[in-house]
């Protein structure tokens, strides 16, 4: 039996941290929107660690902050913990990180959601995708309800055929004890959408009150706390302490002898597993001279006794779990709340997607998080919010909302996963950025507010007070170049005891701040008129300076790829008719559809020589006069 | 992605076969042409190429602009853009010098800021810039094809042996000191020993030396391919001539016969075991002056310094004379190969001479395989690929070499000024992307790779 269960724009289906952002950024765009769930309990929840950051994962937040994305904010409005990652490094790999109160998270975003305008949350399973002549137009739940729409957004995360394995326990289910959606998946293969198996999982969740913090080290979260969001002034919280203990060679036998027992050995676990979460049988299994590893006690909130054991994810049986975890000093007499597990889902061939996250194969149908093959809150809430705009875009008949490689770490997860495809979730790290010195977690703010500005997710109000930001930077920058410091036995006296070199004759502040050793605030004596400034415009003027030249040197680059970013691709280009290309590089342009040059030189297979051809054919193109007429871009 | 798609760079090549015509042309093609051609190009009367008329011929000579030595005399021109083959700012130099000064040219060239044209590269411009019609596009096509196909095939046969394995062996230490910066930078809270600037500085170091290393070798490959510049030295009537003559006339295959640089020398390639050498015969000095204290020393230095190999000749039946010992005295620390000519005129005494002089008989035809194999071991112990395209191919690789130990002192540099390490990365997967410029490889995905493979992270 089935019924019209009332038109929308768009239907959001899952309400994890892709689902969030997606169903907000439709609903704030103006698009009558509905988020399906398959439990309202599980809204934005964190079935894996209780932290929401780190390298290269706080870029992505920052960057969904700037974007008016709402995970930045939620996350400073909950976090027990905060921590800047890599601060013995330079300014580009620091990272941010924070320890969430996970049900405080789950509430905070619950509520922002059901307070939104043209957002409607429903528990509701999602079976069926409506699709005629190759478009969406509707969403069929298992109650029997349809949804019509003009566009839909999937983000099911690792429920679509989940199944979980605890040993020789296997079952068919979601993450942390849910449901798994068990229709939807050969719904998107009967409309041609092919799938793949990906694996994860999860270590134990032990209670803390069995657990001896004396044999641990304490770690401490930072004394300052720097926000994520741009809109967060300051977060004054009572730090609550996460621990750190190791594993030891009892441990390894007790895993080397159950080996047989675990179903990544016996061949039960297909799915593919990321290798940067792996299992600690796997750790064991591969790196068989470490003698110990490491394990950190994460606690899961400020009102629950539950603590997540970071290193110890297992797929082993529970009752060798319990045994390995109790060889862990300090966690002798570990009691366990919810045992580890694998989990085996399906997820999508990314490369199947537009830059857009629009299908290739289904119009108005878009794909965010870890259906996309990816792993992570931040890599699936930075999908999220990219396909929410674009079905927004989509609905508005606007051109794609597309960041770069150059502009975003945003950008340059999108491009990897359409370009490259996946053949493991895919995590984000500050490695695989090119422009690494100019996509840091300090200038997202100043990267992307324009474009959320211009989007339409960041207000005016806050775009006022990023350009008044924007101008304290500027404004600085051009009075400490003029601010001479004199060659005084007082100043040389100062720089003396900073470490640094004398200076013979008058120097510009500016110069003396270049220098590594010294600070800005370490300046303040060569400097009577110093302007109050606000300690983000400080960084500002003190990076900028300080990296100058090897900024310069990577905006050059940048310039080079613009330009091969720029040289698009028509739509709809056949790359078979084209003479002189190699059968590899046809058959992978073809299955990618590059948009640009650019895009068609990340693609592997695809030689400098089918490139060089690839552009002559272009050229031909362009100089036939029935191509001439509206196709120098694609949609 | 190589910078070749880009039209926006400038580029170099040389535009005539390289089979050692007398004539050589020099084409350079981009928005730096004319900056390039001028900073190297000097006139008689003090005028530029900046200031000279498009499309007509300017004599002057090409200077090396560090030096400030002459290195031809040329004739240069200038086309504007558009009215040119690639439709860009073209400057073309004729020089009549062969191809020691045409390659010299073509160096100073690109390291003025051109880059070595790939095979096809000048008739693609002059098609994206509109300067062909599109029939003639297919056969575009098939030039890159063919020629990239071609050059790949000496990449690879140049790549097989050592150098090949010596540049797996750079490659590899590069991607384990990446790896080892990628996972501090990454999983920073991992007990994962932090890779020190003293560590790094010590392997890059290394590398550096092995990267010169490899570059003295292509050096090596250069000459071979240019003929090893031979200068046959002696008193006059020692035999020099003869040995000439007897090396010529078993030699059918003469690449050439042209004027020198030095007027009163004449150059003369000969081929032994597919070795090119260009003997630079002095019988000419002999002939102008007559006495060799007139010829002096200085103009034997002056000689010796073109040269890399000497043969020395002497008569073994006279004395060594004052002047020979001079000389002598001056090829102390060269690579030298002494002849002692003429010992049919001393019987059976030539039992007494002794290595390394090698004893020689031109009327008995004594001697002479025996200087060949000295000259062929002295200067390489294998073949080579004797295309013309082998030049070009090289150069690349050359080219490629130099940059990646550039990119190395820049993360010397880097590491000294106390740069945090994200950007001494930078630096290390510059040179590591120059490396693979030679290979293709790419590189992103294999860094991440050994990251996987080298350490135990995750959660």
């Amino acid at each position: 039996m089935t019924y019209l269960g009332g038109d929308y724009d768009v239907v959001v289906i899952g309400a994890g941290h892709a689902g969030s952002e997606a169903a907000l950024a439709t609903a704030r765009l103006g698009c009558k929107t509905l988020l399906l769930t398959l439990n309202l309990d599980s809204v934005a929840m964190m079935p894996c660690n209780p932290s929401i950051g780190g390298t290269g994962k706080g870029h992505l937040v920052r960057e969904i902050d700037a974007l008016g994305g709402e995970m930045g904010k939620n996350i400073d409005a909950t976090m027990i913990q905060s921590k800047m990652l890599n601060t013995g490094k330079g300014p580009a790999v620091h990272s941010l990180r924070a320890q969430a109160d996970k049900k405080d998270y789950q509430f905070r975003m619950k509520e922002v959601i059901e307070n939104q305008d043209n957002l409607l949350l429903k528990q509701q399973e999602a079976t069926e995708i409506l699709v005629e002549n190759g478009e969406i137009i509707g969403v069929k739940v298992h109650t029997g309800a349809v949804y019509p729409c003009k566009a839909a957004i999937i983000c099911s995360g690792t429920y679509l055929k989940g199944r979980i394995f605890i040993g020789e326990v296997q079952y068919d289910g979601g993450p942390n004890g849910l449901f798994p959606a068990m229709s939807l998946s050969d719904s998107l293969e009967e409309n041609g959408i092919a799938l793949q198996r990906f694996k994860t999982g999860t270590p134990a969740r032990v209670d803390a009150k069995t657990l001896d913090y004396s044999k641990m080290v304490i770690q401490e979260g930072d004394a300052h706390i720097v926000p994520f969001s741009f809109e967060t002034d300051r977060i004054d919280i009572n730090q609550v302490p996460c621990y750190l203990t190791y594993t030891n060679l009892e441990t390894h036998r007790i895993i080397n002898e159950n080996m047989e027992r675990s179903p990544l050995y016996t061949g039960d676990v297909t799915g593919v597993g990321p290798r940067y979460c792996p299992s600690i049988e796997t750790k064991v299994v591969r790196f068989k001279d470490k003698d110990r590893h490491q394990i950190f006690i994460e606690p899961e909130g400020l009102t629950t006794n539950e603590a997540y054991v970071q290193g110890m994810s297992s797929s082993l049986p529970e009752d060798v779990q319990i045994a390995l975890y109790r060889t862990v000093p300090g966690m002798e007499n570990v009691e366990f709340m919810r045992s580890a597990y694998a989990i085996e889902y399906d997820c999508i061939h990314p490369t199947r997607l537009k830059p857009s996250l629009e299908s290739k194969d289904i119009k108005g149908l878009f794909f965010g998080g870890q259906i996309n093959g990816t792993s992570g809150y931040e890599e699936a809430a930075a999908q999220g919010l990219i396909a929410g705009i674009n079905a927004a875009q989509y609905l508005q008949r606007e051109q794609p909302f597309i960041i770069d490689r150059s502009e975003a770490y945003i950008g340059v997860l999108i491009d990897d996963i359409i370009t490259k495809g996946v053949d493991e979730p895919y995590r984000m790290m500050t490695s695989r950025s090119e422009y690494r010195l100019l996509l840091r977690q300090d200038n997202a703010d100043l990267r992307l507010t324009p474009m959320g500005h211009e989007v339409g997710l960041i207000s005016d109000e806050r775009y006022e007070k990023f350009l008044a930001k924007k101008a304290a930077i500027e404004n600085e920058m051009v009075r400490i170049a003029q601010v001479i410091v004199k060659p005084t036995n007082e100043n040389n006296e100062i720089l003396n005891s900073l470490n640094s070199s004398e200076i013979k004759h008058g120097v510009a502040l500016s110069e003396l701040i270049r220098r590594p050793e010294i600070k800005y605030l370490q300046t303040k004596n060569f400097d009577s008129d110093r302007p109050q400034l606000h300690w983000s415009v400080i960084e500002q003027v003190e990076v900028q300076l300080k990296y100058e030249g090897y900024i310069k040197k990577q905006l050059l680059q940048v310039e080079q790829f613009k330009k091969l970013e720029n040289k698009y691709i028509p739509n709809g280009l056949d790359f078979s008719s084209i003479g002189g290309l190699r059968i590899e590089a046809i058959e992978k342009l073809q299955e990618i559809k590059p948009q640009s040059i650019g895009q068609a030189s990340r693609i592997s297979g695809v030689s400098p020589a089918d490139l060089s051809v690839l552009l002559i054919a272009l050229e031909q193109r362009r100089r036939k006069p029935e191509n001439n007429k509206g196709e120098n871009k694609n949609d | 992605m190589e910078v070749l798609l880009l039209n926006e760079d400038t580029i170099a090549a040389v535009a005539t076969g390289l089979g050692g015509a007398g004539i050589g042309i020099i084409r350079i093609s981009g928005a730096k042409a004319i900056e390039i051609g001028n900073a190297l190009f000097k006139n008689p009367k003090g005028k530029t190429l900046v200031d000279a008329a498009s499309h007509q011929l300017l004599y002057g000579k090409m200077i090396d602009p560090i030096t400030k030595k002459d290195i031809d005399e040329v004739l240069i021109s200038k086309m504007k853009a558009p009215h040119s083959y690639t439709a860009e700012d073209i400057v073309e130099i004729n020089c009549h010098g062969g191809i020691v000064p045409l390659r010299k040219i073509l160096g100073l060239v690109i390291k003025a800021g051109a880059r070595l044209a790939e095979p096809g590269e000048f008739t693609k411009r002059a098609f994206l810039n509109g300067r062909l019609d599109l029939a003639q596009a297919e056969s575009v096509i098939d030039i890159i094809n063919a020629k990239t196909e071609k050059s790949l095939e000496y990449s690879v046969a140049q790549l097989e042996g050592r150098l090949s394995q010596k540049l797996e062996e750079l490659d590899s230490t590069l991607v384990g000191i990446l790896a080892h910066m990628e996972v501090n930078i990454d999983y920073p809270e991992y007990d994962i020993e932090e890779i020190s600037y003293e560590f790094i500085h010590n392997a890059v170091l290394k590398l550096i030396k092995t990267i010169e290393g490899l570059l003295l070798v292509a050096e090596t490959g250069k000459i071979y391919r240019e003929g090893i510049t031979t200068a046959i030295l002696g008193e006059p009537n020692v035999g020099k001539s003869s040995l000439l003559n007897t090396l010529l006339m078993e030699n059918k295959a003469i690449v050439t016969e042209i004027p020198g640089t030095t007027r009163d020398t004449i150059e003369e390639y000969i081929n032994i075991e597919g070795i090119p050498f260009k003997i630079i015969d002095t019988a000419g000095i002999r002939e102008t002056d007559n006495v060799v204290e007139k010829i002096g020393v200085e103009r034997s230095k002056k000689l010796l310094n073109q040269t890399n190999l000497v043969v020395f000749m002497r008569d073994v039946s006279k004395p060594i004379s004052p002047g020979e010992q001079e000389l002598l005295e001056l090829l102390k620390n060269r690579k030298t190969i002494y002849i002692a000519n003429k010992t049919d005129a001393i019987g059976n005494d030539d039992q007494d001479i002794e290595p390394p002089w090698i004893p020689m008989s031109l009327i008995k035809e004594q001697g002479i395989d025996l200087l060949k194999s000295k000259m062929v071991e002295m200067v390489y112990d294998g073949t080579v690929n004797q295309d013309a395209d082998y030049l070009i191919t090289n150069a690349r690789h050359i080219h490629l070499l130099e940059e990646t130990r550039e990119s190395l002192e820049n993360a010397i540099a880097t590491m000294k000024t106390s740069m945090p390490i994200e950007l001494v990365s930078i630096d290390i997967m510059n040179a590591l992307e120059s490396l693979r410029g030679i290979t293709g490889k790419a590189v992103g995905i294999d860094i991440i790779n050994q990251i996987f493979k080298n350490f135990c992270i995750g959660k």
